[in-house]
């Protein structure tokens, strides 16, 4: 498994008070040669507007609020939280499908933060996604060979033999049959479509993949096989993956380390093991109780942790620590103080006043 | 001996069946068929079940098994010519199958109700959902509106909305997606049904919210003493919530037996693939997960024989019988059956060896 540099003095948190503009407490990105990726104080809010023929603002959706973390070449880190935590929009963000409000994005070493479109675009060889939906994600107008085919095009790489025998390499490396290379995508079944996404994904050879719940639409028994190919394919290709989900199981399987996020905050980041084992923060400590087990007989055992209501809106996010109006340990200093992400042990950021699993002082 | 009647409000002769006199639910070689423009869509093709009462059913397949047609089949909404439907349904001692729809039409939402997978494309968007549940109460029960809407209230109370009073006026979009599903539970126990058929109620939710819901479902029906069906491809919430399993593979039953049975001593290779092929946060991780080979088949061109076995790794000790002959649902331990080629020595001892016993 790889070290953690993001573990770094990488913290990101900016309070509520200080400006959305990436500068705060420990805000320095990291410069752990190994880190393929870092953001610091990643901000982004999306503006509510009333009035017909003059808009005003009148409030901001934070779906992301100050987040930072780094990946190192080769590593696997995944983003795990509920609906509203922010985790979608902050892989649209690395992918710069979206423009940041605040923060920084730094690619091998360079900001690509508020890089324009034109500038952004050879780097699109580099860092792509492959999306959630297998059904909405493919033209259903345009043939497998059309789709694979297109970073090609849009790119003007030249090939040593050809776009089409590329592409036929490409759908041998997902496990599809290359003689498939002028069918339409409805003729395919869901776990299908996701592989013909993942090649087209995999066309020019990016360093960075950001997979938005690259399973979740997929029945069970497709999911493995899903999940296996993208294991091989990091051995294969040198991938470095950014797993967005919401199934835990599945990013423990596939994870080296893993960001629980929570209403645009980030909340524990540790490395899989850690994590999964020795959960710090009340929220994934409540997240990890509330999975369902395959195992009868452990359920008169277990104590779940029951979290009351529902998450509130990101529109109005609760002041200083988000998660206290949920929380058990909720005292008044939760109330008042925004947690820093501070590290609690080697690889192991929180942000909690108090932490589970942690001996006391 | 059909059981329409002119009158529907007399009471009709019932069809009677002594050996369905303590179960719930009785399904017999329940066969629902579409005709297609491509062919003739077997969605259910001869399922046989029992459901006591009190007890939890948890129906588990993939796409393309069958478990959503056939909670609908249950509930009689598969009506008119887009399909044929055969078999019995027996719900307490009245068959439904070949009952009048007017009958079922009493039946439901008063004897078995339904919880939906969205709640939020379940739910009308106009109206507000006291009056969603007093609709539901009244076409059953003769009460006046105001009792009615006590009721309605009384319901959100129990399933754990706050300030039920206040809120039995709110429309659907004013609720989150998690206490969406509880109105749709307090629609669905409004009128105490004997039976309640949840499909996919927590797919669409966040897991902390889904362990809400889980939980409330659990416990009311320990309240209300209902027997709940509960219909999923989650292995996780089944174990969680279900007496007994049903595992469906291509509208078949493969494999039925208690929880405990299934999760330790599954007896049918469909069942041992999946639970091989997820990723389960109680054990150690495994460098790699064993997917099942292959793609659920198409429901016109079934394979024939075992509907499984192009996918199965066991063809070869079944002597050519999985290529040819449809497996029986015959018992493989007391109370434990599966629909498999395989005898029951076979399938304990593949089970330790070679899929249990991994490093």
């Amino acid at each position: 498994m790889v070290a953690a540099p993001g573990a770094v003095g990488n913290t990101g948190d900016i309070t509520g008070a200080r400006p959305a503009d990436g500068t705060g407490l420990g805000g320095r990105p990291s410069r752990s040669p190994d880190a393929l990726l870092t953001v610091t104080g990643l901000t982004k809010h999306f503006p509510v507007t009333r009035g017909i023929i003059v808009r005003r603002r009148v409030g901001a959706v934070q779906a992301v609020d100050g987040i930072g973390f780094s990946v190192a070449t080769g590593e696997t880190l995944g983003l795990v939280g509920e609906s509203g935590c922010g985790k979608t929009t902050t892989g649209r963000l690395l992918t710069r499908l979206l423009e940041p409000t605040g923060g920084t994005i730094t690619f091998d070493g360079r900001d690509i933060t508020h890089l324009s479109m034109g500038r952004m675009r050879p780097l699109r060889r580099d860092i792509q996604m492959i999306f959630q939906d297998p059904y909405s994600s493919l033209n259903p107008r345009h043939t497998v060979g059309g789709i694979v085919g297109a970073p090609f095009r849009l790119q003007h790489v030249k090939t040593d033999r050809g776009i089409k025998r590329s592409v036929q390499e490409l759908l041998e490396l997902v496990g599809l049959n290359p003689e498939h290379y002028n069918r339409y995508p409805h003729e395919f079944s869901g776990g299908q479509r996701q592989r013909i996404g993942i090649a087209r994904t995999l066309a020019l050879r990016p360093r960075l993949i950001v997979a938005d719940e690259p399973v979740s639409a997929l029945d069970v028994s497709i999911q493995a096989q899903v999940i296996n190919l993208l294991e091989d394919l990091q051995g294969e290709l040198g991938l470095t993956y950014v797993v967005i989900a919401h199934d835990l199981s599945v990013v423990r399987h596939i994870c080296d380390r893993v960001a629980v996020m929570y209403l645009g905050k980030l909340v524990e980041l540790a490395g899989r093991d850690q994590l999964y084992g020795l959960p710090r923060h009340p929220y994934t400590v409540a997240l990890l109780s509330a999975v369902p087990v395959p195992e009868p007989a452990r359920r008169r055992e277990r104590m779940r942790i029951r979290l009351t209501g529902d998450v509130p809106s990101p529109l109005n996010p609760p002041p200083a620590c988000r998660f206290h109006t949920r929380c058990w340990k909720a005292q008044e200093v939760c109330r008042t103080e925004e947690p820093p992400l501070a590290e609690l042990a080697p690889g192991h950021q929180v942000a909690c006043h108090f932490p589970e699993n942690t001996p006391g002082p | 001996m059909a059981a329409d009647t002119a009158d529907p409000a007399a009471e009709p002769p019932l069809r009677t069946d002594p050996g369905a006199a303590s179960a719930l639910l009785v399904v017999r070689d329940l066969r629902i068929h579409f005709p297609t423009d491509d062919g003739l869509v077997k969605a259910v093709d001869g399922l046989s079940f029992t459901l006591e009462r009190g007890r939890t059913l948890g129906i588990v397949g993939e796409s393309g098994s069958g478990k959503s047609v056939t909670s609908l089949g249950i509930l009689g909404l598969h009506q008119g010519a887009s399909a044929r439907v055969s078999g019995e349904i027996w719900l307490d001692g009245e068959e439904l199958v070949t009952a009048d729809p007017a009958r079922v039409r009493q039946l439901r939402g008063n004897k078995m109700a339904m919880i939906f997978q969205d709640p939020l494309s379940s739910l009308h968007p106009y109206y507000t959902v006291g009056n969603q549940i007093i609709e539901a109460y009244r076409v059953h029960n003769k009460v006046t509106r105001q009792a009615a809407r006590r009721h309605a209230i009384d319901m959100l109370d129990r399933v754990g909305i706050p300030q039920p009073a206040a809120r039995v006026d709110d429309y659907p979009h004013q609720f989150s997606g998690g206490m969406r599903q509880r109105v749709m539970i307090a629609m669905a126990l409004s009128c105490d049904p004997g039976l309640l058929i949840a499909d996919e109620p927590t797919t669409a939710l966040d897991v902390t919210v889904q362990a809400q819901i889980l939980d409330l479902i659990s416990d009311l029906q320990t309240e209300f003493g209902s027997a709940v069906i509960i219909i999923t491809h989650d292995l996780g919430v089944v174990a969680e919530l279900s007496d007994d399993i049903l595992v469906m593979y291509a509208g078949k039953a493969a494999e039925y037996g208690s929880a405990e049975d299934v999760f330790d001593q599954p007896g049918h290779p469909y069942t041992w693939g999946l639970l091989a092929s997820m990723p389960r946060l109680d054990r150690d991780r495994d460098e790699r997960l064993l997917p099942i080979k292959g793609t659920p088949p198409s429901l016109i061109n079934v394979p024939a024989g075992c509907a499984f076995h192009p996918r199965c790794g066991y063809t070869d000790l079944t002597g050519g019988r999985s290529a040819t002959q449809v497996p029986e649902l015959r018992e493989i331990a007391p109370g434990h059956l599966a629909a498999c080629h395989l005898t029951a020595d076979q399938q304990r001892t593949i089970w330790a060896e070679q899929i249990k016993a991994k490093p």
